[in-house]
C-alpha cells in the first residue's frame, strides 16, 4: 500500500492518554480479528498480552534447552580429563563415578551459565533485535514511548487492514493523533 | 496500592464505609508525591544529561587517583613477587583472601535485591535494584583481582581454565578453589546478563532523550532499537523471570562455594559444615549495608528522596537486622560447636579467637559492629533516622571484614602445633592494594551513575498506580495516602 505521494505504509497508529485506555483499546483490536499490531508502552502493562490475544512465552524452551547443553557440557568436562585423560588421585578418593558429588558444584555452575546465556540471547531472536531501525521510529511523537506515551499501531500487511477501517476503530478507541506512518 | 487491599469483605466493607479506615489500612505509595511517569524519566535521564556537577569530578578524581595507588601495588607485587606482601609461614592467606570474600560478599546484596525480591514480588526492589546491580558487578570486579594475583605467577593463571595444553595437565575438578573460578565468573557473567537486560528499555529513553551526535549513536547500539513493543515486552518479561530464577540459586552457591575453600580444609574453626549459610546471610548482610553506604549519599544529591523513600531504607534496615541475627547465630554456634565437640584444637582456636592476640579484632568487628550495632534496628525510630542507619551500615561494612580476617587468619595462625605459630603483619603493599580496590569501585560506580541510568525507571513506573490497566483517574485522585501532598510537577 501506498500514500498518493509515493510513500510505501507501514501502518496506522494512534496515541492514548493512559495505559488503561491502550489496554480496553487492545481488547477491541483484537476482538475486531486484527492479527498483525502492536502497542508500545514505556513499561510493561499488565495483562496486556490476553488484552492483545498473545499467549504465554515460549521463551522458556531455549532455556530448558540451554541448561540441559550446560550440565551435559559440565559432565563431559570433569569426567573426560578425570576418567580418560588425566586421571588423578587426590585424598586418597576414587576418580571413577564415585567421585560425583565433588562435580556438583561444576554441574550447576554450567547448567545456570548456559541456561542464562541462551535466555538472554534467545529473547533477543525471538524479539528481533538487535536493529538499526524501524518504521514506527518515523514518527516524531514515538520518540515519548520510553517515557510517557502509550501507542497502538496496526500494520499494512494486516490482512483485514484497510486505511478507513484501522481509522474509524482507533478513533472509537479512543485513539489520538492518528497517523499513517510510512515505511521510509 | 489503595485502602480496599484487605482479606475480609466485613474489612472491605469496613474501609469502604468509613475514610478514616481507609486511611489507617492503606498503604504508603512505593514512589511519593504522586509523581508521574514523565517525572520519572526527567529526575532520573536528567542526571545523565548535561554536565558533571563539580562534586563528580572532584570525587571522582580522588576515586581515580586511589585506584591508580592500586594498580601500582598490583604491578609492583606482580613484577616482584608475592613476597612484597606479609604473606608467610603459617600464615599464607591473610588481606588477599580476606578481601575477595569481603568483596565478593558485598556483590551479593544486588542480585538478591534484582533476583530473590523479584521472584518474591517485593515491589519497592524496583528504586534500588539497578544501583545495587552495578554495585554487585564492581564489586565482583574487585574480588577477582585477590585470587587473580595471588596466585603468584600471574602469568600462569590460564591453569585455572580447563583447556587442552600441551603439557597435558588439566585443573583438579575436586578442588573447592577450581569451583570458585567457576562459581565467581558464572555469578559474573550471569550477573552482566541479568543486569544488562534490566537496561535494555532505559537505554532505550536515554536514546530518545539524546541530544548529542555520539550519545545518540551509543545509547542508540546498546538500546538494540527497543520500542517498548507489547511484543518484545512479552518475551522481555519472560527472560526477565528466567534470569532472576537462574541468579537465585546462583547466588545462594557463589558464597557457598566461597566457603567451601575453607570449610573442605582441615584447619580448627574452617572445618565446620555451618559455614555456607553463614557466609551467604553474612554476604547479603554486608552487602546490604553497603548498597545504603552508595544510596544514602546517591538519593541526596540526587534528590531521589520520592523514589528512594525512608520506607525503602526502612525495609532495608530490617533485611539487614535479619541477617545480621542470622550471622550473629552462626557466630554463638560456632563457639558453641567447639566446646561442645570436645575436639582441643577446635576449643583453643575459638579461645584464640577472643583472648588470642587479634582478640579486638573480634571485639569490635565481630561482637561490636556486626552484632551489636544493628540491634538499633529493633527500633523504628532508628530505622528511620538517616545518620543512624548510615553509621550502623558503616559499623558492618568494617566488621563484616574484621570477620573474614579473623575467620582467615585466626584460623591459621595457630593451628595444631605450637612451634609453627606466628603473626600476620601487613605491608603498605597489602594496605594499599585494598584501598585501591575501593579507588576502583567508586571510580566505576561514579562512572556509571555518570552515563546510565541508577534507577530502573521503566520498573519504578511499573508501581505507579496509572500503570495499571484497570486505573482511572479521577481529579482529586483516588489514593488515600498522598504522602508528602506536594502537587505534581508536571
Amino acid at each position: 500500500m501506498r500514500t498518493p505521494s509515493g510513500n510505501k505504509v507501514y501502518g496506522m497508529a494512534a496515541e492514548y492518554p493512559s495505559a488503561a485506555a491502550l489496554y480496553e483499546a487492545a481488547k477491541r483490536v483484537r476482538d475486531a480479528g486484527f492479527k498483525r499490531w502492536d502497542v508500545h508502552s514505556p513499561f510493561p502493562i499488565h495483562g496486556m498480552d490476553d488484552a492483545m490475544g498473545l499467549g504465554k512465552s515460549w521463551l522458556s524452551a531455549p532455556v530448558l534447552i540451554g541448561g540441559i547443553v550446560g550440565f551435559f557440557t559440565a559432565i563431559t568436562l570433569t569426567f573426560g580429563p578425570s576418567w580418560f585423560i588425566y586421571p588423578l588421585v587426590v585424598h586418597g578418593k576414587p576418580y571413577d563415578w564415585r567421585t560425583v558429588p565433588a562435580f556438583f558444584p561444576i554441574m550447576f555452575e554450567l547448567t545456570v551459565l548456559f541456561a542464562a546465556f541462551t535466555c538472554f540471547f534467545s529473547m533477543l531472536i525471538m524479539n528481533g533485535l538487535p536493529r538499526w531501525h524501524h518504521p514506527v521510529f518515523n514518527w516524531n511523537r514515538f520518540s515519548r514511548v520510553t517515557n510517557d506515551a502509550f501507542f497502538l499501531v496496526i500494520e499494512a500487511r494486516d490482512p483485514r487492514f484497510t486505511e478507513s477501517e484501522a481509522r474509524q476503530l482507533l478513533e472509537e478507541t479512543g485513539g489520538q493523533h492518528l497517523t499513517v506512518i510510512h515505511e521510509d | 496500592m489503595n485502602g480496599s487491599t484487605t482479606s475480609t469483605v466485613p474489612d472491605v466493607i469496613a474501609a469502604e464505609a468509613s475514610a478514616s479506615v481507609e486511611r489507617k489500612l492503606a498503604r504508603v505509595p512505593l514512589v511519593l508525591s504522586n509523581r508521574n511517569f514523565s517525572w520519572i524519566t526527567e529526575r532520573i535521564a536528567g542526571v545523565n544529561e548535561g554536565a558533571a556537577p563539580r562534586w563528580w569530578w572532584v570525587t571522582f578524581s580522588i576515586s581515580s587517583l586511589v585506584a591508580a595507588i592500586g594498580l601500582f601495588c598490583l604491578g609492583y607485587q606482580i613484577s616482584t613477587g608475592v613476597g612484597v606482601w606479609g604473606l608467610n609461614h603459617p600464615v599464607g592467606w591473610a588481606w588477599d583472601i580476606t578481601n575477595f570474600v569481603f568483596w565478593i560478599g558485598i556483590g551479593h546484596a544486588g542480585t538478591l535485591i534484582s533476583a530473590i525480591l523479584f521472584l518474591l514480588r517485593q515491589k519497592w526492589r524496583t528504586s534500588i535494584n539497578r544501583a545495587a546491580e552495578a554495585m554487585t558487578l564492581f564489586a565482583v570486579i574487585c574480588a577477582a583481582i585477590f585470587p587473580g594475583v595471588h596466585v603468584g605467577r600471574v602469568w600462569m593463571a590460564w591453569f585455572l581454565a580447563p583447556v587442552p595444553n600441551n603439557y597435558g595437565i588439566w585443573p583438579n575438578f575436586r578442588s573447592p578453589l577450581l569451583w570458585d573460578v567457576f562459581a565467581v565468573s558464572t555469578y559474573f557473567s550471569v550477573s552482566v546478563l541479568f543486569w544488562y537486560t534490566g537496561l535494555i528499555p532505559d537505554l532505550g529513553t536515554l536514546r530518545d532523550r539524546a541530544k548529542g551526535k555520539l550519545q545518540k549513536l551509543l545509547y542508540g547500539i546498546f538500546a538494540l532499537g527497543w520500542r517498548g513493543s507489547n511484543r518484545n515486552w512479552r518475551h522481555y518479561e519472560m527472560a526477565y523471570l528466567l534470569l532472576a530464577g537462574l541468579s537465585t540459586p546462583l547466588v545462594l552457591s557463589v558464597h557457598s562455594v566461597v566457603s567451601f575453600d575453607f570449610a573442605t580444609s582441615v584447619i580448627p574453626s574452617w572445618h565446620t559444615t555451618i559455614f555456607p549459610p553463614y557466609f551467604v546471610a553474612g554476604a547479603i548482610f554486608g552487602g546490604f549495608a553497603m548498597v545504603l553506604t552508595l544510596l544514602i549519599p546517591a538519593r541526596a544529591i540526587y534528590k531521589l528522596h520520592d523514589i528512594i523513600t525512608p520506607g525503602h531504607v526502612d525495609k532495608m534496615a530490617k533485611i539487614i537486622l535479619l541477617t545480621g541475627t542470622i550471622v550473629s547465630y552462626a557466630y554463638a554456634m560456632e563457639f558453641f560447636i567447639a566446646w561442645y565437640s570436645g575436639n582441643q584444637f577446635e576449643r583453643y582456636s575459638f579461645y584464640n579467637r577472643i583472648f588470642g592476640p587479634y582478640w579486638w579484632y573480634w571485639w569490635v568487628g565481630m561482637l561490636f559492629c556486626n552484632f551489636v550495632a544493628p540491634q538499633l534496628f529493633w527500633f523504628k525510630r532508628f530505622r528511620f533516622n538517616i545518620y543512624i542507619v548510615y553509621f550502623v551500615c558503616m559499623c558492618v561494612n568494617a566488621g563484616m571484614w574484621f570477620e573474614r580476617f579473623i575467620i582467615i587468619v585466626g584460623g591459621i595462625h595457630r593451628d595444631f602445633l605450637p612451634s609453627s605459630w606466628g603473626m600476620f603483619h601487613a605491608t603498605w603493599v597489602d594496605i594499599w592494594t585494598f584501598i585501591g580496590t575501593f579507588g576502583i569501585f567508586m571510580s566505576l560506580f561514579l562512572l556509571f551513575i555518570r552515563w546510565l541510568p541508577m534507577i530502573a525507571m521503566s520498573e519504578v513506573k511499573i508501581v505507579l498506580p496509572e500503570a495499571d490497566p484497570h486505573h482511572h483517574a479521577t481529579p482529586e485522585g483516588h489514593h488515600p495516602v498522598a504522602a508528602g501532598g506536594m502537587e505534581r510537577t508536571q
